[in-house]
């Protein structure tokens, strides 16, 4: 039984991964900026939250709805005012400067807010746990997974069934010839962003309720998002949910052989899918 | 009649000043005192590895995040020569730059699968594997590392005739030695990746990077060319590497492999400098460590600033302090554009 225990926390881990990777994508996705500070925006948002819960005594959910716009707001402003900057053909500059935003973002929270982990409480719901019979799962991990559902569906939605999502297809497929029909590839950019930070926002609640953070755990939660898009194949969010599954399941079993063994267990699955797969599991663009 | 040139009346300046100032460097332990010493050790390891930074993003589009990989290993296989072997610490360098060399043709395997810019977040997960890799490595300390033993230490090749020339104690004979390796590895390293780049591989290069199709058409195999660069920078990293962690006698796989101390701090000094030009490095280095020493006192102000600094620089002069002095005719220290000379063509072209 201690296999399929084993086996369902990974999967429930999973659910974070996809969490953490669903805002990478989405901008990859949409404008094929790689955003090195992606993970360093995770952990400025827990802050954020954390902020919310402790100086305003709000509850965690609310403290993350709070936080929600003044993220988008953020992601917005980056992108307009800095990111649109650079991209372009060269992918150097981009990488270069989020690469430095990721450096001053994590010596900034760590001026801000010291080397000291820290914990999203969330009282009584931390250790809850639900009897299935045949495996016991957290509540908590449960919750996490059930949102990294709910929020696919919802950018699922958002992409195939509104007008933003059709300008943000037309803007990934040929920004030119979408700007001839009226739309602003820069603008559209821009909110691409704000929504992806909003994304983060919500990876960010579970990542801090869930385990202590500090401001240097940024990068490894950008490897963890690059790891699960890239298994899952560029361009599917439910790709990235499968590659997210298969690190959490890597890093749970490789935990339960030798606890030294989990993060490595996690990035050989993820070099042994690109040595089979090398374009992902469930590749839907071309790029 | 008409020749290819690339030569520049600065560069005749450089080619006469550089050996100047190699051997007042080689001379300068004698007045030199030890602080000095090691900070321009710290200098120049820091140099040698933005020019191979440089080559491999400036030169060869390769943005690798993933260099301290190649450090770190390379400077455990300069421990496991001392501690496992019984070699002499110098004569263990070249273990690192072998180790770093074979690390490179898994990590290139794997990488180059990576289109664009997932390249470099998929160097810095073979950088992130290696490190937990090597902390499994309990013959050399595992997790919390290990120094070098005493014995080999004090046995390094050299210092004993240092001590007798300078009359110097042995660590601060070590340093010495420690320098003029640094000193060697930075003149071999970017004298190196300015032969290269003159070359017919550094012609290729600068046509990759021009225009891929272009290149392509007219023979350039961009697939070797790529390998070739990411095994050159591999090997003299791992170097580097092993010669960084001779000085310091102690290791750890976070020291080894960290990515602030030997990947984002290369990326600043280049991007701060000037990419894709050898002055860049130069001028980036002399800036990133006037900023170190002014803002010492500050703990992370400090790597804030810099990041930051990168970030105005490539947004507003993407090519660099460099780039802004050299703008359109500036000098050309290490010129390297090929420019055709001659007679003046009648009626112009």
């Amino acid at each position: 039984m201690i296999w399929l225990d084993t086996l369902v926390q990974g999967i429930l881990l999973g659910g974070l991964y996809a969490l953490f990777a669903a805002g990478l994508s989405l901008v990859f996705g949409i404008m094929r900026l790689v955003n090195l500070a992606h993970g360093d925006l995770i952990v400025l948002a827990a802050y954020l939250v954390l902020m919310g819960v402790t100086l305003l005594g709000l509850s965690p959910w609310i403290a993350t709805l709070v936080a929600m716009p003044m993220m988008f707001a953020l992601g917005w402003l980056l992108q307009a005012a800095v990111l649109n900057r650079v991209l372009g053909k060269d992918i150097l500059p981009p990488l270069l400067v989020t690469f430095g935003l990721s450096v001053a973002l994590q010596n900034g929270l760590l001026e801000a807010f010291s080397a000291d982990s820290r914990r999203i409480p969330v009282g009584a719901l931390e250790g809850a746990s639900l009897d299935l019979g045949l495996v016991t799962v957290g509540i908590m991990p449960l919750m996490t997974f059930a949102s990294a559902i709910v929020m696919i569906i919802a950018l699922n939605g958002l992409f195939y069934h509104t007008a933003l999502g059709r300008a943000f297809r037309a803007t990934s497929d040929d920004a030119v010839t979408a700007g001839l029909m009226g739309i602003e590839p820069k603008q559209i950019f821009a909110i691409a962003t704000g929504i992806a930070m909003v994304v983060v926002t919500l990876a960010a609640l579970y990542l801090g309720m869930r385990a202590n953070f500090d401001p240097s755990i940024g990068p490894a939660r950008l490897i963890y998002a690059f790891e699960a898009v890239i298994i899952g194949g560029l361009g599917s969010l439910w790709g990235t949910l499968a590659g997210g599954i298969i690190i959490g399941v890597a890093q749970t079993f490789g935990a339960a052989l030798n606890p030294e063994w989990q993060i490595l267990a996690g990035h050989i699955a993820f070099l042994a899918v690109m040595l089979l797969k090398s374009r992902g599991l469930f590749p839907r663009a071309v790029d | 009649m008409y020749r290819l040139t690339t030569r520049t009346r600065a560069g005749t300046v450089t080619a006469i000043i550089v050996p100047i100032f190699i051997v007042a460097a080689l001379a300068l332990p004698i007045v030199a005192s030890r602080g000095v010493i090691q900070d321009l050790f710290f200098i120049l390891t820091m140099l040698t590895l933005a020019q191979i930074w440089n080559l491999l993003a400036g030169y060869g589009g390769l943005v690798s995040v993933g260099q301290q990989a190649f450090v770190g290993i390379g400077a455990y296989a300069m421990f496991a020569g001392v501690i496992l072997l019984g070699w002499n610490p110098v004569l263990a360098i070249p273990l690192g730059g072998l180790a770093a060399l074979v690390l490179a043709v898994p990590t290139a395997f794997f990488a180059f699968r990576l289109q664009g810019a997932y390249f470099a977040i998929g160097t810095w997960v073979i950088a992130e594997v290696t490190r937990l890799l090597v902390a499994q490595w309990k013959a050399l300390g595992g997790g919390t590392g290990t120094s070098l033993p005493r014995e080999a230490t004090s046995s390094i090749l050299g210092t004993d005739a240092i001590r007798a020339l300078f009359g110097v104690r042995e660590a601060a004979a070590r340093d010495v030695m420690a320098y003029w390796l640094a000193l060697a590895l930075v003149v071999v390293v970017t004298g190196g990746i300015y032969w290269l780049l003159r070359s017919r591989l550094g012609l290729a290069l600068a046509a990759v990077r021009d225009n891929v199709d272009a290149a392509q058409s007219v023979g350039v195999d961009t697939g070797r060319l790529r390998w070739a660069v990411f095994l050159i920078a591999a090997a003299a990293t791992g170097l580097t590497g092993a010669l960084i962690f001779l000085q310091t006698a102690r290791i750890s796989p976070s020291a080894a492999f960290a990515v602030t101390d030997w990947t984002a701090n290369v990326i600043f000094i280049v991007v701060i400098g000037g990419i894709g030009t050898i002055e860049g490095p130069i001028l980036g280095v002399l800036v990133f460590f006037a900023l170190r020493s002014a803002l010492a006192d500050y703990g992370s102000w400090y790597l804030m600033t810099l990041g930051l600094i990168a970030v105005v620089v490539m947004l507003f002069a993407p090519k660099g302090l460099w780039g802004l002095i050299a703008s359109r005719n500036g000098p050309h220290l290490f010129p390297v554009r090929r420019r055709l000379t001659g007679p003046k063509i009648e009626g112009g072209i």
